[in-house]
């Protein structure tokens, strides 16, 4: 088995980590699929509000790709379709019944029918791009990853605890959709074994954790190539939809930040609202920011929201937690956390920080050197990258590596940025516009 | 408040709020968290490293001036000499700088960008201490407004700003920026300092009088004709622009900005060696035509203006190479050229602003190769 030991990035040790690894179910009525999860798809809807729709059954489909199925995560009955801007589908609103019926697809068939049919497809990404992939575009290779680095991040072999059997059938599955090989990248003393696949160790901090950054390291994605990027928990998932015919839609999310009362986990449906997960005092108190997510890429979602893919982790942080700071830029504090030594917070590196929501200060032109490339452990150079994106110079995005890259991967960057760009977004933008100039 | 009586007063107000006040911004897209870290807090250490060469070039002001008039006084008289002669060009440069940076951001629309706060006192310690006020506001004026703001303003840059200030009065006032009677304070302050000049003084820097030397051995002297050495020119009682002098304070806030991170090592380092290998070849090659080629390695890169380059100047991430690799062969050029132009090119007695320039001109080309380099594995990866 391959090491492979990266040595940029950071791992941001934030407050309310889980300290035990008991999994309290929650029971819930309710249940959103938000289409905005899945980056690169345009809904189109398959039922209307009042329908009765078992788990498992189509909800919405892509306008371009109809066979990329978003389905229902629990049998129930369409409450609402809630829209935003231009009719924009915002959430569909599911309402549970009391019998759990759900949809038995025929596995037998073709691979990839089945997978875009039960809705797991959506929760495969493919680069280029970052997208739900393309159906007409066989991967060169899939890469799995088995652990999470983000901040706050569980232990993914928790929430394989009894879907371990799964993992392997998964894989296989997997395997039979690409003439390439099924990288899996694991952490020292990943639980499980694994046949037919090509495992990677990986040391290091975050983003050691995200597919993206694994790829990038063993094999990357060339122009003209396609590869799958998913966890293990979502192989899991195709594992035990062809070993039992029926989709698995419940997750274990972790309840984490300095802002939640007790950090625990929780077992429920895919997109249970924010109110049956989080405490009263967690709901009732204003300044919190609840994201469902970690903290470098999560999305606020409130305490009215719901979870959101991958339905993982929600991150409770302070808003704001000193407003109006007085010459903050002049602190002298060891409790003013900075990755730099411009600060003294290096004073106390184990120290376990709770960070509020705040810029920290305003947005500037790049002036510091060096930075991201510090924070991305590929061979790119991210801020060359950034610069042509913003210039949407194509070519030079391709030649600077876009097609490797996802959001996500410049999470650290942006956190760690002097100048305060936004530059997952700068990235998000400027993959959507290529994609729509190349397809 | 938009279109209010005080509106075009907007981005001042929001500087000077944001200045004492961390502003509440957060964002509901992207990351969740951030560093402390923004620009502010880089400008500000950066001024913080400079303020030990600062304070010691004023005291160095004043201890060449009562030298030069041939009096006695405390250590905290020649320190309110050199205050009191140098505080004029400091107020006079952020006055102007500032003045022009508000006025391009209300313009623009955006926020006042904090570059400037290092440029206002840079500015005034790489000039000599009797540049008159006014020249420090023209060339001000034009270095950011054609330096900086034409381009775009802070991280747009080509040229660092305060050494084109410094290159303006270079070229465009040169009696008044180089030669033996611009380097030492001779007149009184404020009534401080009263005196007439001793015989046999002399206010040419050490450099200058190596560029004119004729005889062998060399032989640099003090304001009074005593002799000088490598240790007066590491501590910086000699004479000089102000803020280049004392190779120790300037190292001092070279190991702040390297502690902090705020200033590449790879660069600063390679400016040093870059200096270094260039003395000692030239050094090895000496002739008295030539005679800078006579000093030692060690004694080029103490006197004159050359460590201030290497720790303060070329370390600007703008306008220097941004690449890791681009660093070390960035910093090492400038070094090179800094003794280049020194040594062979009789009319700069001193190479270090020029060299910087220079290697800013070059630093996009530096960078380019080293992307290209990346883009080429790119490329062969699919080749294979």
């Amino acid at each position: 088995m391959a090491v492979v030991k990266l040595k940029k990035g950071y791992d941001l040790c934030l407050e309310g980590a889980i300290s035990d690894n008991s999994v309290t179910p929650l029971e819930c009525r309710l249940c959103a699929v938000v289409p905005d999860d899945f980056q690169g798809l345009v809904p189109r809807l398959d039922v209307k509000e009042g329908d009765t729709v078992k788990r498992g059954d189509r909800l919405c489909h892509d306008r371009q790709y109809a066979e990329i199925a978003i389905t229902s995560p629990v049998a129930g009955t369409v409450k609402e379709i809630r829209r935003g801007e231009r009719r924009k589908i915002e959430a569909i609103i599911i309402e549970k019944n009391e019998n759990d019926s759900a949809k038995t697809f025929d596995v037998a068939g073709n691979a990839k029918s089945v997978l875009l049919e039960s809705g797991l497809w959506a929760c495969i990404t493919q680069r280029p791009y970052a997208v739900v992939p393309n159906p007409n575009a066989k991967p060169r290779d899939i890469f799995v990853t088995a652990f999470d680095s983000a901040p706050l991040s569980h232990d993914m072999s928790l929430m394989l605890a009894d879907k371990a059997e799964y993992v392997q059938r998964g894989l296989d599955v997997l395997a039979s959709l690409t003439d390439g090989d099924v990288y899996v990248g694991i952490r020292k003393g990943f639980p499980y074994s694994m046949n037919n696949v090509v495992v990677t160790e990986f040391e290091g901090p975050h983003p050691a954790g995200n597919a993206g950054v694994q790829a990038a390291n063993v094999k990357p994605v060339n122009k003209g190539e396609t590869v799958w990027t998913m966890d293990i928990v979502t192989v899991a998932r195709i594992g035990e939809l062809f070993a039992t015919g029926k989709v698995p839609f419940t997750t274990v999310v972790a309840v984490v930040g300095p802002r939640a009362d007790k950090p625990r986990l929780v077992s429920c449906d895919m997109g249970t609202p924010l109110t049956a997960i989080l405490s009263a005092g967690e709901c009732a108190d204003g300044n919190i920011r609840v994201i469902s997510g970690n903290v470098l890429n999560g999305q606020v979602v409130g305490t009215q929201g719901y979870l959101r893919f991958p339905y993982r982790q929600v991150t409770l942080i302070d808003e704001i937690d000193n407003p109006g700071e007085f010459m903050g830029w002049a602190s002298l504090s060891p409790s003013k956390f900075s990755v730099y030594r411009s600060f003294f917070s290096w004073l106390c590196p184990k120290r376990k920080v709770a960070l509020d929501a705040k810029l920290n200060g305003g947005e500037r032109a790049i002036v510091m050197a060096g930075e991201y490339d510090k924070m991305l452990p590929m061979d790119i150079y991210g801020e060359f990258l950034i610069k042509s994106i913003i210039a949407f110079d194509i070519e030079k995005m391709e030649q600077l590596g876009i097609y490797e890259v996802a959001p996500e991967d410049f999470a650290l960057c942006e956190f760690a940025d002097t100048s305060k760009l936004e530059l997952q977004h700068i990235v998000r933008d400027g993959l959507d516009r290529l994609r729509k100039e190349m397809e | 408040m938009p279109g209010g009586k005080f509106a075009k007063l907007q981005s001042v107000f929001e500087g000077f709020e944001t200045f004492l006040f961390t502003p509440d911004t957060t964002r509901k897209t992207g990351v969740h968290v951030h560093d402390s870290i923004d620009l502010k807090r880089t400008m500000i250490i950066v001024v913080i490293s400079l303020i030990p060469a600062l304070l010691f070039g004023m005291f160095n002001v004043g201890y060449q001036h009562y030298l030069a008039i041939g009096t006695e006084a405390t250590v905290m008289e020649k320190f309110a000499y050199g205050l009191v002669a140098m505080l004029p060009s400091i107020v006079v440069s952020y006055t102007v700088g500032l003045g022009i940076e508000f006025i391009a951001a209300q313009i623009r629309g955006h926020e006042i960008q904090e570059g400037f706060l290092v440029s206002g006192i840079l500015i005034p310690m790489i000039c000599p201490i009797d540049t008159p006020v006014w020249m420090i506001a023209v060339a001000t004026a034009f270095a950011v407004v054609f330096a900086k703001e034409v381009f775009g303003g802070t991280g747009m840059n080509i040229w660092n700003v305060a050494l084109i200030a410094r290159a303006v009065l270079f070229f465009g006032y040169p009696s008044k920026m180089s030669g033996d009677a611009v380097f030492v304070a001779t007149e009184p302050v404020l009534g401080l300092g009263k005196g007439t000049v001793v015989d046999g003084f002399s206010g040419a820097t050490p450099l200058g009088q190596v560029a004119t030397a004729t005889s062998e051995p060399l032989s640099i002297t003090g304001v009074t004709g005593e002799p000088i050495g490598l240790y007066d020119a590491f501590i910086g009682l000699i004479p000089g622009s102000v803020g280049e002098v004392s190779a120790l304070c300037i190292l001092i806030g070279g190991a702040i900005l390297l502690y902090t991170g705020i200033a590449s090592w790879k660069v600063m380092v390679s400016v040093f060696a870059g200096g270094f290998v260039m003395g000692t070849v030239c050094n090895m090659f000496a002739t008295p035509v030539y005679p800078a080629s006579m000093l030692s390695a060690v004694e080029q890169i103490c006197y004159g203006g050359f460590a201030f380059a290497a720790v303060f100047m070329a370390t600007d991430p703008v306008t220097g190479a941004r690449t890791e690799t681009g660093k070390y062969i960035y910093g090492f050029l400038v070094g090179v050229f800094a003794i280049l132009i020194r040594v062979y090119n009789g009319g700069y007695p001193e190479g270090a602003m020029l060299a910087v320039l220079l290697m800013n001109t070059f630093a996009p080309l530096i960078d380019y190769c080293v992307v290209q380099s990346n883009i080429r594995r790119r490329l062969n990866r699919v080749k294979k």
